[in-house]
């Protein structure tokens, strides 16, 4: 199982990171979305995998308990990766619509135009 | 800590204190600026007085509060003979620079800003002389740095002014930092941090292998601030500052500070062959060359400068020596010097302000028009050139007479007939400000027309000249503070006797032979100046200006060239350097065998893993079809959801379904704008190298989690989960940390995620006002849009599921506390029930019923959050401490009533506006380019097709 998870996270990583070098904003938003998937896991992954023991104390009698640490980290880190996201989309689709382009990249003659100015 | 003690705290904070009023009151005028200037440095130096019989008497007043123990820093202060000297130098001639000042700022400059500087750099500099701790006093060093160039530049439509500001900040800014380094070593050795305790342990400190470190680099900090050859160029150029600040710091305070530094320093430093060959050899080679440029200058600040440099040179050749008779001398001049250099400093700036010129070669003749001026100028300035019955020449004999029984590398002649050339080439140039600026015939070309200026202006001067003939004259009443401070400054109880007639010793030839050879020289002036000038020298100000280009060059290199505006080189750089420096971390250390097995793997989430890894693949692989790309990153978002239910994270399941439904969502509606394929535009090579990057940054990843998770860790788990329901009142262990051991943590989150809401609004806004909106405005994007956007089907059933999912909504948040759910997931939940509303039936009919802004709905999220916690302190609680009860109401079971609820509710109500406003805000943009405003549900609505066929419009 660990093996799994572990080459989940590899798998997403490598994936997310691919596409946040590529050129166009759209491609590096699915990579970062891709990457904050791994990052999430991976935190999760951080309390050990448990199965069928649940952070919920049961009323009858002492159980054992997976980690609830890593899972309430993740649970906000999920929803603010969320408000990260909205806010990169928001950012490259005011670009877009300013520039009529969404390269990631300052272009050389766009730094010799902030020269002339 | 007596009394005394408290009052030495009293004096080093007046400055401060005082520097906040002139700033904030600039408005009130000179006057006003002045005199509240004036009262702290005066009630500084009169409780300075009370404390000064008992100084006198040789004892030090202490005090010391601890400030970081750990550290050995303590703001503790401490006042002997030699601090005395110096903090009476200081706050006196403050209070005389005060009134100069006053006169001398014309009132278009901003004088307020003037006053707390010049108060700031009062207190740094006081904090200097009086500091006990050294870590204190390298922080006032470097404060008198800061707030010297803020003094300098003080004129800042000057370019001159900023240059000689920055060129000073760099000088005696890097001096600074090399002393740093010199006294924690000396810390170091003594094993305390303590001017006291280090005075006691010369004798550990010279034996110290470290000695020659610290000793130079000490040495290197006291050399820059006193302007030593061959750091001497920054003083004539921060003689672009006004002259009141140069009378100031570059006579009388900052520039001395180096010298204060090496006096502090003397029983610890000195008496080794290094001190002697350092400092007196870097003295006497200041004090001759100084005095020679001095010569040839024309510009009459210039010339003091140098001629301070040459006298700052003669002082560090008096501490070089070694002996307690130079320490005296050297205590001696000090204070003549600060008197009649003040005093000329002051005479040239009224000259600038009477003649609107410094340059010596436009001057002369001023003594018929400007007497007052002349006779203060003419004294100081014979006192200068150490002619007898003035106090300059008392020092100068002093100093003479221990040059000349000096004995340098086995020569006793180099150090006397050196010092004769220095003592003559000042005589030179004391004549001659004398002779070119007041004697001669009286000119008609002065750029504007001389007279004597306001009592005012010549009041300070004046006093001190008036000091410099009674110490001229009697000697003997500067006996007592020379003494305490000589005995300070060397640490032996010393009573040395000034005065005028020594006999006829060495010193007497010599000091007539500089006089009459002085005026000689004089006499050939003209024809000397002319060989100066025509004689090729390195020029300091060249030098440092192309080091200071290169280090620019260099770094704009440097900068240039990882910083070149292309963001996927960075995120390269970045990701290539942390996948480096984690198998260095991992090749580095060795790792522990495993302590945990291996679970096993049922088929069934064998199928979810290899769905997972294909569509990843598929996203990568396909990623220039955005649509395409979109749904398979959704497949991951859901496939990790059912992994978090088996793995039992019930909540993060929760979460993660409903945030993967609100993002996509949300990336449709972007992509709806955006092109709706990535061009192929990367080389082959650049994919490859990508590729080599993406799969170590992912092997290494998988690797380190792989081994991570094969190991057991400590964690301080178990006390949350012991403590959740005790502490807590809830049995989901998850939200419980949510809402109440971590509460702090949350609230930070829910605040962060309601700024981005704004963020996404405020950015939308400025969009629509920009270039962005014609853009919007003149796209068709009709092609896209379906011909019944609005379908009846939708539309009923969202309007069915819309009490359902509010059901939900609050049934997952009610349960949160003790099951799966909570307040994120609830509002998550509501925020996509609302959505499919705008999504069936578009967005002006929903905007329309809406009832609450979302603005407002995050606004009360925040506060209701933050209201539970601050409840918590009316029960003398800490912030966000929670508190619950069981309430049992007949018909229903018993429940439970939490304070940890209300706080969730507040983090459901931001959770739900900060979706709701992004989305939104997307939305608006929709409607902005030019998507039909729909006033019914359903475009094509059957209930109303008899009376209106066509409602599309």
């Amino acid at each position: 199982m660990e093996l799994i998870v572990a080459s989940a996270i590899g798998t997403m990583t490598a994936g997310g990171v691919y596409l946040i070098l590529r050129l166009r904003t759209f491609p590096v938003i699915l990579g970062l979305a891709l990457l904050s998937y791994a990052v999430n896991v991976f935190l999760f992954s951080s309390g050990r995998l448990a199965i069928d023991m649940s952070p919920i104390l049961s009323r009858y009698g002492d159980g054992t308990y997976t980690d609830p640490l890593p899972q309430a980290l993740v649970l906000t880190a999920i929803v603010i990766s969320f408000g990260m996201t909205a806010v990169l989309v928001m950012i490259s689709l005011g670009a877009f619509l300013e520039a009529d382009s969404d390269r990631i990249d300052i272009d050389q003659t766009d730094f010799d135009k902030d020269a002339d100015q | 800590m007596g009394t005394s003690g408290n009052l030495l705290f009293l004096i080093a904070l007046l400055p401060f204190i005082g520097a906040l009023v002139p700033g904030i009151m600039i408005r009130a005028g000179r006057n006003a600026c002045a005199a509240f200037t004036a009262v702290p440095t005066a009630l500084a130096l009169l409780l300075l007085l009370t404390l000064a019989p008992a100084v006198m008497d040789g004892e030090t007043v202490q005090a010391e509060v601890e400030w970081l123990p750990q550290l050995g820093l303590s703001a503790s202060f401490f006042l002997d003979g030699l601090g005395l000297l110096f903090a009476c130098m200081i706050l006196g001639v403050g209070l005389l620079i005060t009134l100069y000042a006053r006169f001398y700022l014309s009132g278009d400059d901003p004088v307020g800003q003037f006053y707390t500087y010049l108060l700031l750099f009062q207190g740094a500099m006081l904090g200097i002389v009086i500091s006990d701790n050294i870590l204190l006093l390298l922080i006032f060093w470097e404060l008198t740095s800061l707030s010297s160039f803020l003094l300098i530049g003080y004129w800042k439509h000057l370019p001159e002014g900023r240059q000689g500001a920055r060129m000073a900040l760099a000088v005696t800014g890097a001096g600074g930092l090399a002393m740093i380094g010199g006294m924690l070593i000396l810390g170091n050795i003594a094993g305390s941090y303590n001017l006291t305790d280090i005075l006691q342990a010369g004798d550990a400190i010279r034996a110290s292998e470290w000695y020659m470190h610290a000793l130079i680099l000490i040495l290197l900090g006291a050399f820059t601030k006193s302007a030593q050859f061959p750091f001497h160029f920054w003083l004539p150029h921060a003689m672009a500052a006004p002259t009141p600040v140069s009378a100031y710091l570059h006579s009388a305070t900052m520039v001395k500070a180096g010298v204060f530094l090496m006096a502090r320093m003397w029983p610890v430093l000195s008496g080794t062959d290094a001190w002697f060959y350092i400092v007196a050899t870097t003295g006497l080679i200041t004090m001759v060359l100084g005095a020679l440029i001095a010569l040839f200058k024309s510009d009459l600040k210039a010339l003091l400068a140098f001629s301070t440099v040459s006298h700052l040179g003669l002082l560090t050749m008096l501490l070089g020596f070694g002996t307690q008779a130079a320490a005296i001398a050297a205590v001696f001049h000090i204070i003549n010097h600060l008197t009649f250099k003040a005093a000329l400093f002051m005479t040239a700036g009224i000259i600038d302000h009477e003649t609107h010129t410094r340059d010596i070669r436009r001057l002369g003749g001023l003594r018929k028009l400007m007497p007052v001026t002349f006779v203060i100028g003419t004294v100081a300035a014979l006192s200068m050139a150490g002619i007898p019955l003035f106090n300059g020449f008392l020092s100068k004999e002093m100093m003479l007479e221990e040059a000349s029984h000096t004995d340098w590398a086995g020569s006793p002649y180099l150090v006397p007939v050196m010092a004769t050339i220095g003592a003559l080439l000042s005589v030179v140039y004391s004549f001659r400000f004398i002779g070119h600026v007041f004697f001669g015939p009286v000119r008609d070309d002065y750029p504007s027309h001389p007279h004597d200026p306001p009592f005012g202006l010549w009041a300070a001067p004046a006093l001190l000249t008036v000091l410099v003939v009674l110490i001229g004259v009697m000697p003997f009443l500067a006996d007592g503070i020379v003494a305490a401070a000589a005995s300070a400054v060397t640490g032996a109880e010393l009573n040395p006797h000034l005065k005028i007639w020594h006999g006829v010793t060495p010193a007497l030839f010599m000091s007539i032979a500089a006089v009459g050879g002085g005026a000689i020289v004089l006499l050939a002036h003209g024809p000397l100046d002319r060989a100066w000038n025509k004689t090729p020298r390195p020029e300091a100000k060249a030098i440092f200006d192309r080091l200071v280009a290169r280090c620019v060059s260099l770094s704009r290199f440097i900068a240039e060239g990882t910083h070149n505006g292309s963001m996927s080189r960075y995120l390269a750089i970045f990701t290539v350097a942390s996948v480096v420096m984690g198998a260095l971390a991992f090749a580095g250390s060795g790792m522990s065998a495993p302590t945990r097995g291996l679970l096993p793997i049922p088929a069934v989430i064998g199928v979810g893993w290899v769905m997972l890894i294909v569509a990843t693949i598929s996203v990568v692989s396909m990623h220039h079809h955005r649509f395409r790309a979109l749904v398979l990153i959704g497949i991951i978002g859901l496939t990790i959801s059912a992994g978090f239910v088996y793995l039992s994270a019930p909540d993060l399941a929760l979460t993660q379904i409903s945030v993967e439904t609100v993002t996509i969502m949300l990336l449709l509606l972007a992509l709806h704008f955006l092109p709706k394929d990535t061009p192929r535009e990367s080389s082959t090579g650049r994919r490859v190298r990508d590729a080599i990057i993406a799969l170590a940054a992912g092997s290494g990843v998988a690797g380190l989690s792989f081994a991570f998770m094969q190991r057991d860790i400590s964690t301080i788990s178990s006390f949350h989960i012991a403590n959740s329901y005790e502490g807590g009142g809830g049995t989901n262990v998850v939200n419980v940390i949510l809402v109440d051991f971590r509460g702090y943590d949350t609230y930070g989150e829910i605040i962060v995620l309601g700024i981005a809401g704004f963020l996404i609004y405020a950015l939308m806004h400025s969009l629509l006002d920009g270039p962005a909106a014609r853009r919007l405005r003149n796209t068709d994007y009709s092609l896209d849009r379906s011909r019944d956007r609005h379908p009846l089907m939708m539309v009923v059933v969202t309007r069915v599921l819309m009490p359902i999912a509010l059901l939900v909504g609050t049934y997952i948040f009610l349960r949160g506390h003790n099951q799966p759910g909570g307040g994120f997931v609830a509002g998550l939940v509501v925020a996509i029930a609302l959505l499919m509303q705008y999504m069936a039936s578009g967005f002006a009919w929903t905007q329309a019923r809406q009832r609450i802004e979302y603005h407002t709905m995050i606004g009360f999220g925040v506060v209701i959050a933050g209201l539970t916690g601050l409840g918590a302190w009316l029960f003398g609680s800490p912030f966000l401490t929670s508190a619950y009860t069981y309430v049992h109401l007949p018909p229903i079971e018993e429940f439970e009533l939490a304070t940890a609820m209300l706080f969730d509710l507040g983090v459901f109500l931001t959770v739900l506006g900060a979706v709701m406003l992004m989305l939104y805000s997307l939305s608006r943009i929709a409607r902005y380019a030019g998507e039909t405003v729909n006033v019914t549900p359903m475009d094509y609505d059957p209930g109303r097709a008899s009376e209106d066929g066509s409602e599309k419009s």
